[in-house]
């Protein structure tokens, strides 16, 4: 499935929207999912999962071609921790 | 942010009520659910993939017990998060 497929979706089940506008909205929705974790801040949609940026420290890490151990540097990552209810539907659903 | 912020800042952006904001909100995410429930791998460029992933039973432990546990075969959702948003997040 690829945001094409969503946006078809969504202009055929709810209706009331023409192609353009349920592009239009799909866009933003994960845009402004985008921007607020840009400023760092969590998402949680209930009944699918959280995404929440974490900050790693630096660590030594080694480059596995050569060997040179190499310092890995502090960043920021997105993580998914899906519902509860998501694993469950996925398992018994 | 949840998704009732979300909703809120959708419908502000787009003019649309709270209420149409949110069955489009929530029609995008159960899309995305009934797609992983297929098993089905989901794609948003800029943002990342959902992929189900597929684990095999295994006797785990009880950690406070220390008693064995049969643990059934199960399938876990997995994002890996898509470039763009990678980058954005740790600030490049």
């Amino acid at each position: 499935m690829t945001k094409a497929d969503i946006i078809e979706a969504v202009y055929d089940k709810l209706g009331g929207f023409s192609k353009r506008e349920a592009a239009d909205l799909v866009e933003m929705v994960f845009e402004v999912l985008k921007e607020t974790l840009a400023k760092q801040e969590k998402v949680k949609i209930s009944g699918f999962g959280n995404f929440v940026v974490r900050e790693k420290k630096s660590r030594m890490g080694r480059n596995p071609q050569t060997r040179q151990p190499i310092e890995i540097s502090a960043r920021r990552v997105l993580t998914f921790k899906p519902s509860q209810v998501l694993k469950s539907q996925l398992n018994n659903g | 942010m949840t998704k009732s912020d979300l909703i809120e800042v959708v419908a502000g952006k787009s003019n649309l009520t709270k209420d149409k904001a949110g069955t489009v909100v929530n029609a995008i995410f159960e899309l995305m659910v009934d797609a992983m429930k297929e098993g089905q791998r989901i794609e948003i460029r800029n943002f990342g993939n959902f992929t189900v992933r597929n684990y095999p039973a295994y006797t785990g432990r009880n950690p406070k017990t220390g008693n064995p546990v049969k643990v059934g075969p199960k399938r876990m959702p997995f994002f890996k998060v898509g470039l763009e948003l990678k980058n954005r997040v740790d600030g490049k």
